[in-house]
């Protein structure tokens, strides 16, 4: 079942073309990997999917209605998660109270004058935090976390509203490399049970090549290829670009 | 209005512009550079008046040159003044968060403001006019000052010179480098220290040219250094912080509209009569307003251009230990008993020091979970005051149910106000606030025949059975108690948690469905009632208020206030409160330059502990506890 479907996607930052006509979809319980050389627009497309920039043109339907224009904290309660390629936390909180927040949130009780936040969802943030492997962390200050522990903290931060689609920019930068197979381990593991659609950006290909479904490509702003892993690892347009880029691929 | 009075009135908005975009000019080069804003800089004007003064009273009054020579030899004893600060205080705490310099160059102001009543005494000294130039031009058939001439081609010569210094000479290339990105300049092996002191210097130096050219204009007075840097800071942010053309255009543009609602008068539209010489007081501010609604960022800046948050983010906070819980509740007692024991005096000190602390206790909930720092926050206490004795004296209300409705006033104003305010962030967001009680206050100040105008309202006797100084000390003490009990409730309820998370990561949390700003906005708005009640029970404690109820200094108290206890704790703000209270009461009473030592000690507790009091006790002794 297609859950995010992109139709002509574009962005320009005055005379920079940085999105330029993108087009995918992405099915439920599927991982979908974005990659592509520094400055090919990925972050970009990942603020126009979430609301957080407004596409100059194209469409974004999430489950086939159409998202463009709304704000991200609406696209949110449609159930979209997101990760930051800059982890974005609340650094003056706790790791458990971070997720605490997000919970409240989805709960609809930021209102709330009564309760104690950090008395609220305990045992279902706990439990995310288990999720991910940062349970013995709980009560650390976001502020003083290593990156990859950040990185983790923001996944599950995002998993708190049981999303329908996952939008992960650059999960595991910052992590070592065992780590970092863990982790995409991990989140594809949550995808196949729950059906969650996946959509992340990665600059090591082992992760990409071992985990995603499908990878598309992109370069100065342009979809160059999309297809299984083998088909992308073939073509030539693709070897060009990351060869010519300096980049090598790994082996999946 | 003749056509003759109107450009009369346009050449004065003219003249009135050129000191303006000086002192403007000097405090947005200085923030673009240092990343400073610098409270003090009225302070220079004013110094830079009163030398000129004495300066021309010695030199200037027989011979042109004479004049001249005095105008600019104080502008320069400005610099080398501006010049020593730096080096003696600002490099010590560039590091420091950003409110800490404001509050440490405040400290500045009041040290200044003694020093020069210590020198100049308190009278208001008018210098001699401009030899040569004491005469006017008649102009459409009448007169305007030939002085004032000259003060009009003087504002667009600095720009030029101004222009020519940043983009002809090595020291303009670092200036505007610095202002654009200060990590670059720091790359580029460039000695900084000397970069800002220099800066510093030139800027304290235009505003005391700004300061020296008005002599023969205006008197020397010891209060145009709050005038002055009100004005200044409504330029700057109006302008576009650090762009110094944008300060030129703000300051042409705020001169002739407040000229041009003194050539206007009384109007009166279809039986409505408008005053517009009494806009003039808060004109300005309604135009910062409009701009900072329109254009956030100021007609010429960029977005992006204001400070980063420099305060480093707090430890998370927890609820307080049990033991002190219990010395918390041991004290409150204490207080409770207090009055059998001790005579009035000590009694009406404690009560200030109760409603500043419930004062300061809201504005920090602004300030540290809420984000938003507020220049302004007088305006709730004195809406609050104000609401309160209007409805006592002009609707008969009984006291007790304006303890609730006086509030209740308030948050409507925070309601009101906020809506706008939550729309911007840090310095800009600061002004706006600042523009409000400001025009807040100067209603307060005008409406003679509402709010008694200058003189207030007094007769504001608590009913029979508060009357007795315990009974009011006893009431005033709960309220605050279980006010400030609710907020730092709040801090800690799913609310204040969210307020925390927005003012942490905008992005995250508008990532995780939270619409920060209308959380921010009902924050404000509910703080707005708790300030407000603060002030009732102030007005009801003296028995009367006046606009000082509302003004910038009581606004700058808060402040000065949460941040000698330390903005990242929770018990800091009463401490502070109390110790400010205190102080300004204690050596009001016994010393005559009493605004110094306060000033002093402010610097002295900044460059000490950039935390604040309970941050440093804390941070020293306490690590794991509060
Ligand atoms: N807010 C912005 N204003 C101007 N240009 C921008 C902005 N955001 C991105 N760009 C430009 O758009 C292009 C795409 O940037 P983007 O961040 O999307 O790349 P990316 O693929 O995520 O790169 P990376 O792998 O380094 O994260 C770049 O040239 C970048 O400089
Ligand atoms: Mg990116």
């Amino acid at each position: 079942m297609t859950v995010l479907q992109v139709e002509g996607l574009a962005k320009s930052f005055g005379g920079v073309a940085a999105v330029q006509g993108v087009s995918f979809a992405v099915e439920a319980g599927h991982l979908l990997a974005l990659i592509g050389p520094n400055g090919a627009g990925k972050t970009t497309c990942f603020n126009m999917l979430n609301g957080q920039l407004a596409p100059d043109r194209g469409s974004v339907r999430l489950d086939g209605r159409e998202i463009v224009g709304l704000k991200p904290r609406q696209i949110w309660r449609l159930g979209v998660g997101r990760t930051f390629q800059i982890t974005a936390t609340f650094g003056s909180m706790t790791v458990r109270e971070n997720v605490q927040v997000a919970l409240i949130s989805h709960h609809r009780r930021t209102l709330g004058l009564w309760p104690r936040a950090r008395d609220l969802y305990r045992a279902e943030a706990e439990a995310l935090l288990a999720r991910v492997g940062m349970a013995d962390q709980a009560e650390r200050a976001a502020a003083v976390l290593a990156y990859g522990d950040l990185k983790r903290l923001e996944l599950a931060v995002a998993l708190a509203n049981t999303p329908r689609l996952l939008l992960m920019d650059e999960p595991t930068a910052g992590m070592a490399p065992r780590e970092r197979v863990e982790l995409m381990a991990l989140v594809a593991g949550i995808v196949r049970v729950e059906g969650i659609a996946v959509l992340f950006t990665e600059h090591d290909m082992d992760v990409v090549f071992a985990h995603a479904d499908r990878i598309i490509v992109l370069n100065r702003g342009e979809l160059i290829a999309d297809g299984v892993p083998a088909q992308v690892r073939a073509d030539p347009r693709v070897q060009q670009v990351y060869l010519g880029g300096g980049t090598t691929f790994g082996h999946g | 209005m003749t056509l003759a009075t109107f450009v009369i009135q346009l050449l004065n908005g003219l003249a009135g512009a050129s000191s303006l975009f000086l002192v403007a000019a000097g405090l947005s080069l200085i923030f673009g550079v240092t990343r400073i804003v610098n409270f003090a800089h009225g302070s220079f004007f004013m110094v830079g008046i009163y030398i000129a003064y004495t300066l021309t009273e010695s030199f200037g009054r027989g011979s042109a040159l004479g004049f001249w020579a005095s105008v600019l030899a104080a502008a320069v004893a400005v610099g080398a003044l501006g010049f020593v600060v730096e080096i003696l205080l600002l490099r010590r705490i560039y590091k420091a968060p950003e409110l800490f310099q404001l509050l440490a160059t405040f400290g500045l102001v009041l040290v200044i403001k003694d020093a020069t009543l210590a020198i100049w005494g308190p009278e208001d000294l008018l210098g001699p006019r401009a030899p040569g130039l004491r005469g006017a031009v008649s102009i459409l058939g009448r007169p305007f000052p030939e002085y004032d001439l000259v003060l009009i081609a003087i504002g667009p010569l600095v720009l030029g010179l101004l222009w020519l210094v940043l983009n002809r000479t090595r020291f303009g290339v670092l200036v505007r480098a610095a202002t654009q990105d200060r990590d670059m300049v720091a790359a580029l092996g460039v000695n900084q220290a000397w970069l800002f002191t220099g800066v510093f210097a030139l800027g304290a130096a235009l505003a005391g040219l700004g300061g020296a050219l008005q002599v023969p204009r205006e008197p020397a007075q010891l209060f145009l250094d709050i005038t002055v840097i009100s004005d200044a800071f409504v330029v700057v942010v109006v302008g576009g912080l650090g762009s110094i053309p944008g300060a030129f255009l703000a300051a042409l543009l705020i001169g002739e509209i407040k000229a041009l609602c003194i050539g206007l008068g009384d109007v009166s539209f279809g039986g409505f009569e408008i005053s517009f010489s009494k806009l003039t007081l808060v004109v300005e501010f309604i135009v910062m307003a409009i701009v900072l609604v329109v254009r956030p960022w100021g007609l010429l800046g960029r977005p992006g251009g204001e400070p980063r948050h420099a305060a480093a983010t707090e430890p998370p906070l927890r609820p307080l230990h049990g033991y002190l819980k219990l010395a918390a509740a041991g004290l409150g007692a204490a207080l409770l008993v207090l009055p059998v024991a001790t005579d009035g005096y000590v009694l009406v000190l404690l009560i200030d020091i109760f409603v500043f602390a419930l004062f300061a206790v809201s504005l920090h909930f602004l300030m540290g979970p809420g984000g938003m720092v507020s220049f302004g926050h007088a305006a709730y206490f004195g809406l609050g005051a104000y609401g309160a004795a209007l409805l006592v004296l002009r609707a008969g209300l009984p006291m007790e149910t304006t303890i609730v409705l006086g509030p209740l006033v308030a948050l409507a104003g925070g309601l009101l106000f906020g809506w706008f305010v939550v729309r911007l962030s840090g310095v800009y967001l600061a002004m706006l606030t600042l523009a409000f009680a400001q025009i807040v206050w100067s209603v307060a100040f005008q409406w003679d025949s509402f709010t008694g105008g200058s003189n207030g309202l007094i007769g504001l006797w608590p009913p029979a059975w508060l009357a007795s100084k315990s009974a009011f000390y006893h009431v005033t003490l709960i309220l605050c108690v279980v006010a400030i009990v609710a907020l730092r409730h709040l801090v800690f309820a799913p609310f204040g948690a969210v307020l925390r998370a927005g003012r942490d990561s905008p992005l995250r949390a508008d990532a995780i469905g939270i619409d920060v700003r209308r959380h921010q906005w009902f924050a404000f708005a509910l703080i707005g009632g708790f300030a407000g009640l603060a002030g009732v029970l102030h007005a009801f404690s003296k028995g009367s208020i006046s606009p000082e109820t509302l003004a910038i200094a009581r606004s700058v108290d808060g402040l000065v206030m949460v941040l000698l206890g330390g903005v990242q704790t929770l018990t800091g703000p009463v401490v502070g409160a109390a110790v400010l209270t205190w102080l300004q009461d204690e050596i009001a009473r016994r010393v005559e330059f009493w605004r110094a030592i306060l000033g002093g000690v402010i610097i002295l507790l900044v460059i000490a502990f950039p935390q604040g009091i309970v941050g440093f006790i804390r941070g020293r002794f306490m690590r794991e506890v509060t």
